[in-house]
């Protein structure tokens, strides 16, 4: 939620802002790129039996255990098909933890104007409008802002 | 909250905790000049910073605390237990104002003036006291430049600062403040001598009293555990890099790597051991709250009692420290208040009048030990004994094959306090159980020697670090988990070939263990693991908990390992099977056990089982449920069954004992007549030899019922098929194979005793029209719920039993519905009429099901105030027939018999 308020903040603030870029499918989204910590490869990642359905288990990153997040279960895709998967992840912090956000690629870091920012449409699918933090018109495809501690945090009030 | 004032907390809760200690030796040796400056000096701080920070509440009590304080010092006025207490009082209060200032950020109101008074009177010397007469000329008007002079002393040693303060003493006041005023060059001079003096002169032998002088604390400075905590992370992360070097190394020969690798390697070494170096600390501050507890006890109770503390710089984990800090306050007191004689008594037995209570801590060999001696009265074995019978924790019999020393431990029970009056301090019976609970929740252990008119030893083992345990790694449906090697008995090879193997009872597998049968739980299926497992053999591993024993079935064991134990995200928190995870050696991420966790997921079926046993909650659904049951063959060899949950024991007595009395076979059983009936009549009860003997008990009285021989426990659906004609034979079942009848207790218990149903009031008979009725009873005595049962699921019946009727109106409020209510009047917390008038209740989903009433008690005014409150119908009278009609009766006046 703070997130949010210091997102539109910025917006109105600065020209442009950072976004690593991420593939989910063939949608693209943005993450705020002072939220990211690490870009990992493919991990071998220990599976938690009996937990909730979006976690995908656990993971050694330097020394600390990490929580693997398998977004497309919490954006309700269908598992991934081979061909354009590569088994990357966004390490993010939220509440002192540390999270892996599993996805399918990563792509560049963008600096994206303002002018091109709109607020999330009410239109948008009801699963995702609470996770999307905004909209940003790219030449080609719609970029959909990932409100990552959103989106934690409701995976810890599902519980 | 301002960061002036936090860590204007954390430094004065640490003084205040030295002052405490501090006050109790001062006490003991008031003519302590370098104790008393000590004092002196850390009160002085707290009113200097409160000043700063302005805290006025503060700042006066701690003045005027500081005023008395500095007449101790001035020696005109003589430490006494009453200006201690009083000096208590003042601190008692500034560590009120504190936790107040912690909670809010400001000083809390509050009034003061009555201490501040008590404070000044002692201080002006007008206090009644003879001894504390002052003669004006003193302190008032140099208080304050002695203050200063404290401050420019700050950094002088105790001793010196004697020294100098000692001079005033004898010389008329103005002259000594102006001579002092002169020695303040000198004395900054002096100061940085006497700093280098003291650094060099790295800890002081003998009685050391926490803070010596600012010189130590300078040495040491505050550090936030999470920086700890996160060099500890990193420290780990690099033991593992350099374990992969070191393998990488190894593979290549005579590489130039190898040299420096070593050295890493030690350095390495070396550092990890100094960062867990950063989170051990010295028990003495677990400790430092005791001196004043153990003297305001002795006060309160008109008892001497010496504490002696040995080893209180034997370090442990902060954690751990934590964790036992309650505990062992609670066991010294504990030792103050039952275990040291009053000195008169003391004086009698030829002990010293002084009690002695000695806290000794050490290590020995990876764990602390912590050892509490008291030289008492000891455990009292006979009061220990007659509690154990009253609480029916064991019976007389049982007792009689111990030893002192099991005996003495059934303290560690809940419930258990000896102590005749319950004091302000302790013998509220929730002690001693905590205290082994929480030590062993750090898997500790706890073992007590006493000796009675001696004095009792408690000894405490714990490990120095929870940080570290050492897990067993074990592997299922081809993942890794780690189990606490604590929890971890024994391990067992089980292999479907040889005849170590695990047994299956419709899909639940048991095995042999020596002579038990151990439950088992698969952890695969707990917790919904894939695969199968290719290997023919399976490993068990033995689990305790408390006195619960079970095993865990896994596919592969591997090593024990020590694994630094991280707590578990917190999205995974409410998975109560783990307890952590950790890093192995490899590098991966592996899931910790918790077998308490394990036990409860596992055993939800025992904890039903255990619930039907004592008949608190029956929910039965005929031909569905499993009950166990009690095998036994009479004289004509014939099978025959019975609930076991109504069997109270089971005995074996000699034929040759029973007697008889009117007419009546008896035996005396535990110091009361029994009477015995043979369950065949035709039986000669004085044939020979011992026989076994079901004993079924209520609350008052007891029968046995004589049988040939006790065959079997064994679980099973009972389905009553034939519902006999013979009396004390409520139907014929199958079990195990064969047409086993199963017995109507309540017969025998009606030839034996007339008077057992007048007290309790009735039984059930069967009719097939009923059949799939849903009954609702509701009885507080178990014994009648569980014989009324099976005498109703006979009848057709479908029943449900309650203990209480707050219990049957949950059920309503969970949307049961049932055809016909069967409730007894007397019942405690909630009698039968009031039940009555709650399902009554407007809008009482229950308010048309028609009720009857059972009882004892039967005047025609009961009948009347019975029929008002709403039953329908009232059985007065025990009678199987009469209730099988009231029923019946029931429904068909409902219009709903079919």
């Amino acid at each position: 939620m703070s997130a949010v308020t210091t997102l539109e903040r910025t917006t109105f603030l600065a020209e442009t802002r950072d976004f690593l870029t991420i593939w989910i499918g063939d949608q693209i989204f943005g993450i705020p790129i002072l939220q990211v910590q690490d870009v990992l490869g493919e991990q071998s990642v220990t599976k938690i039996p009996l937990s909730p359905p979006a976690i995908a288990g656990s993971l050694n990153l330097r020394g600390r255990i990490v929580t693997a997040i398998d977004v497309r279960t919490c954006l309700g895709m269908p598992p991934a098909e081979k061909s354009d998967h590569q088994d990357m992840s966004v390490v993010v912090e939220n509440g002192g933890e540390l999270y892996s956000l599993l996805i399918d690629k990563v792509g560049d870091v963008l600096s994206l104007p303002q002018n091109d920012f709109e607020k999330t449409p009410a239109t948008l699918n009801e699963g995702w409008k609470d996770i999307s933090a905004g909209i940003y018109r790219l030449k080609e495809k719609l970029l959909v802002v990932l409100d990552v501690p959103k989106l934690l945090n409701e995976l810890l009030t599902e519980e | 909250m301002d960061d002036l004032i936090v860590e204007f907390l954390t430094e004065t809760n640490e003084s205040l905790g030295a002052l405490d200690l501090d006050m109790v030796r001062l006490e003991q040796n008031p003519n302590d000049k370098e104790l008393l400056s000590g004092i002196f000096r850390l009160m002085h701080t707290i009113k200097g910073t409160c000043g700063f920070l302005g805290l006025p509440r503060l700042e006066t009590v701690a003045h005027r605390a500081e005023n008395v304080m500095g007449r101790f010092r001035d020696g005109d006025l003589k430490v006494t237990p009453d200006y201690v207490t009083l000096i208590f009082a003042a601190f008692d209060r500034i560590k009120l104002i504190i936790a107040g200032l912690e909670e809010t950020g400001s000083e809390p109101q509050g009034d003061d003036s009555a201490l501040i008074e008590h404070l000044d009177a002692v201080y002006e010397g007008r206090d009644g006291n003879p001894d504390n007469a002052k003669d004006g000329s003193a302190a008032d008007g140099d208080n304050d430049e002695l203050q200063a002079l404290f401050d420019a002393t700050e950094a002088l040693s105790p001793d010196q600062f004697d020294s100098i303060v000692g001079i005033p003493e004898d010389e008329p006041a103005p002259d000594a403040i102006a001579a002092m005023m002169e020695t303040k060059p000198a004395v900054s001079t002096l100061a940085a001598e006497t700093a280098a003096a003291a650094a060099a002169a790295a800890k002081p032998a003998g009685d050391d009293h926490g803070n010596k002088g600012p010189s130590l604390a300078d040495q040491s400075l505050r550090v936030n555990v999470d920086v700890l905590e996160n060099l500890m992370t990193l420290v780990s992360e690099l033991v593992l890099t350099r374990n992969q070097l070191l393998q990488i190394s190894r593979s290549i020969k005579d590489n130039e790597f190898s040299g420096p690798l070593q050295r890493l390697s030690h350095v390495v070494s070396d550092l990890q051991e100094g960062v867990m170096k950063t989170r051990m600390q010295p028990i003495g501050n677990a400790w430092s709250k005791l001196p004043r507890i153990i003297r305001d006890l002795s006060m309160e109770l008109g008892k001497k009692i010496d504490l002696d503390m040995v080893g209180a710089e034997t370090e442990l984990d902060r954690q751990v420290l934590d964790m036992i800090k309650d505990p062992l306050t609670h066991m010294v007191r504990n030792s103050a208040d039952h275990g040291i004689e009053m000195p008169n008594d003391r004086a009698a037995k030829g002990k010293p009048e002084t009690g002695r209570i000695v806290l000794k801590a050490y290590h020995e060999g990876g764990h602390i030990i912590i050892e509490i001696t008291d030289d008492g009265k000891g455990l009292p074995l006979a009061k220990i004994k007659e509690k154990i019978i009253n609480n029916g924790l064991a019976t007389a019999e049982e007792i009689a094959g111990m030893s002192d020393q099991q005996i003495q431990q059934y303290i560690f029970r809940a419930g258990f306090s000896t102590a005749e009056k319950v004091t302000s301090v302790s013998g509220r019976g929730v002690g001693m159980d905590v205290v082994r609970t929480n030590i062993e929740k750090i898997g500790g252990s706890i073992v007590l020697k006493s000796v009675e008119g001696k004095g009792s030893t408690f000894l405490i083992k714990i490990p120095l670090t929870l940080a570290i345990v050492s897990a067993l790694i074990v592997a299922s449906g081809g993942e890794r988990f780690a189990i606490p090697q604590l929890a971890v008995r024994e391990l067992v090879l089980a292999s479907a070939k040889s005849n170590v193997k695990i047994e299956n009872i419709k899909g639940s597998p048991f095995f042999r263990l020596r002579d038990r049968l151990l439950p088992l739980v698969s952890l695969r299926d707990l917790l919904h693991l894939e695969g199968e497992n290719e290997d023919s053999t399976q490993y068990i591993i033995v689990a305790q908990i408390g006195t619960y024993q079970f095993g865990i079935i896994v596919d592969k064991v591997f090593d024990t390992e020590e694994i630094v134990v991280k707590p578990v995200s917190k999205i995974l928190k409410n998975i109560e099977i783990f307890s952590g995870n950790t890093i192995l050696g490899d590098g991966s991420v592996i899931m910790i056990l918790d077998p308490n966790g394990v036990a409860k997921a596992a055993g939800e079926t025992d904890v039903a089982d255990a619930e039907n046993a004592s008949g608190a909650e029956v929910k039965a659904d005929q031909g569905k449920e499993k009950t166990s049951l009690l095998l036994f063959k009479t004289a004509d060899g014939a099978p025959k069954a019975v609930p076991l949950s109504l069997v109270a024991r089971l005995e074996e007595i000699e034929t040759s004992k029973i007697e008889s009395s009117s007419g009546k076979s008896m035996v005396q059983y535990r110091g009361q007549l029994m009477p015995i009936i043979a369950f065949d009549s035709t039986v000669d009860l004085h044939d020979k030899a011992k026989k076994p003997v079901l004993v079924f008990s209520d609350e008052t009285s007891t029968m046995g019922l004589m049988v040939e021989e006790i065959v079997d426990i064994t679980e099973e659906i009972v389905n009553v098929q034939v519902s006999a004609d013979k009396p004390g034979i409520i139907g014929s079942a199958i079990i195990h194979g064969k047409a086993t009848d199963v017995v109507d207790i309540g017969h025998y218990i009606r030839s034996s005793n007339k008077d057992w149903f007048k007290r309790h009031g009735y039984e059930a008979y069967g009719d097939a029209s009923t059949t799939g009725r849903r009954v609702l009873l509701v009885d507080d005595s178990p014994f009648f719920r569980n014989m009324l049962t099976p005498l109703l699921k006979v009848a057709g019946y479908k029943v449900t039993t309650m203990e209480s009727p707050l219990d049957a109106l949950q059920l309503r409020e969970d949307g049961e519905k049932f055809d016909i209510i069967v409730s007894d009047i007397e019942m405690p917390k909630m009698d039968g009429f009031e039940f009555a008038q709650k399902v009554r209740e407007e809008n009482s989903r229950w308010k048309d099901t028609p009720m009857v009433a059972l009882t004892s008690h039967a005047t025609q005014q009961d009948i009347d105030h019975g029929m008002n409150v709403g039953f329908s119908k009232y059985i007065a009278k025990f009678d199987r027939d009469t209730l099988l009609n009231t029923l019946t009766e029931a429904l068909v006046s409902q219009g709903g018999v079919r």
